[in-house]
């Protein structure tokens, strides 16, 4: 049973810091809780929907389906924080500017919001759809019920539980602070992200490693333990990287944050934000 | 900003297989009764290699390693490529993720 909820709390408490990390982004947004729950559901059919084509994802692309799936569930979410934190860091402040009231810049959130929900559904899918595998091997292989019954939700609420925490500690952070910290949080996950995603397609053979090991800090913090764990998903961190994963993320870092100091420029430059802007603003 | 950077990225992704060359030492793992055999496997060090993992249960693993980053679901009766390395010698431990307490097994890269 403590086997049971060990593994589902790992795969749950991944899920549950980027859902952490969103929810904190998006504060103050109306019907965001319905966006993340959305996206929660979507990513666990999701999640049971790959699980059972993992076959035919594993035999894809001569082999590396399994290792191209990841990296594009992965590549796919960069992507979107990408552009929720340079759109946020550009209509975010002008909104702020002209209304001199934080609450309009945070509805200004609302516009990607639907960004978010992807970034959500896709950490659920991907950590969800080994939970989904793994609890049907379980099942399969004559694992009792009473330790399934028990094991499942002990995870899950154990992952979930720090996910909370995350969620709450991020609170505390002064509003004046607020989303300059959470945007920060943000590109710190997508660079991480970013090179997880190296390190499937290095595996695949896709890429090369440019150096297998550029250093080992696994005595200190093992990507085994919790923390390691932990600090993977919210900062990037691994305690022997590649040196392919480490030129992607300086380069995500690199292009989001030049991105976020840009796009304020540019919108200063026009006297109106643009027509699509202000559509996705309405819904 | 970023837009150019990920399709560049891809291509690159694309292009780079193209040209590595073919001839990759090969190691296989068997996974059955949901442990390695061999549990201890000999790889040479500072040479990128492929390993075959088969399962023969009927039920599914994931090779997984924290020592050289890797983690690949194996399903039941299949055979999944992993490529390793450059690994610097020394003792790199791996394990089955769905089964912690039989999956366990190590590279020995000399």
């Amino acid at each position: 049973m403590l086997g049971i909820a060990l593994l589902v709390f790992r795969e749950v408490l991944e899920a549950a810091l980027i859902v952490s990390i969103v929810a904190a982004a998006t504060r103050g947004v109306p019907r965001r809780g319905r966006y993340i729950g959305g996206g929660i559901a979507l990513g666990a059919a999701g999640a049971t929907l790959v699980a059972a084509c993992a076959g035919v994802i594993e035999q894809a692309v001569g082999g590396a389906g399994q290792e191209l799936f990841n990296a594009g569930v992965l590549l796919a979410a960069v992507l979107m924080i990408g552009w929720h934190v340079v759109w946020m860091s550009s209509h975010g402040r002008e909104l702020a500017r002209e209304m001199q009231s934080v609450g309009h810049a945070v509805k200004a959130g609302s516009s990607s919001l639907a960004m978010l929900l992807a970034v959500v559904a896709l950490a659920v899918l991907r950590e969800g759809s080994e939970v989904v595998l793994f609890l049907y091997g379980m099942a399969a292989g004559g694992a009792g019920t009473g330790d399934l019954v028990a094991g499942v939700p002990l995870g899950v609420l154990g992952g979930a539980a720090v996910g909370y925490a995350l969620y709450f500690g991020l609170l505390r952070i002064p509003l004046r602070h607020f989303f300059s910290a959470t945007n920060g949080m943000l590109v710190l996950l997508a660079a991480g992200l970013a090179s997880t995603a190296t390190r499937f397609l290095t595996q695949a053979d896709w890429l090369p490693a440019l150096g297998a090991q550029l250093w080992n800090s696994s005595a200190v913090l093992s990507n085994g333990s919790v923390l390691g764990q932990a600090l993977h998903i919210l900062v990037g961190y691994d305690a022997h990287p590649s040196g392919i994963q480490l030129v992607f993320y300086l380069s995500t870092v690199l292009l989001l944050v030049t991105g976020m100091r840009l796009a304020p420029r540019f919108a200063a430059q026009r006297p109106h934000p643009p027509p699509d802007a202000a559509s996705r603003q309405a819904s | 900003m970023k837009t150019p950077f990920l399709p560049l990225a891809l291509l690159t992704g694309i292009a780079l297989p193209c040209m590595a060359s073919g001839a990759m030492p090969e190691y296989a793992l068997v996974i059955r009764n949901h442990a390695y055999q061999p549990a201890t496997l000999q790889v040479p060090a500072n040479t990128k290699f492929k390993l075959l993992v088969r399962n023969e249960d009927a039920t599914p693993s994931e090779f997984e390693s924290n020592d050289f980053n890797r983690e690949q679901i194996v399903l039941p009766g299949t055979t999944t490529t992993v490529y390793v390395g450059p690994l610097d010698k020394g003792r790199y431990s791996f394990f089955d993720d769905f089964h912690r307490a039989t999956g366990n097994g190590v590279l020995v890269a000399q």
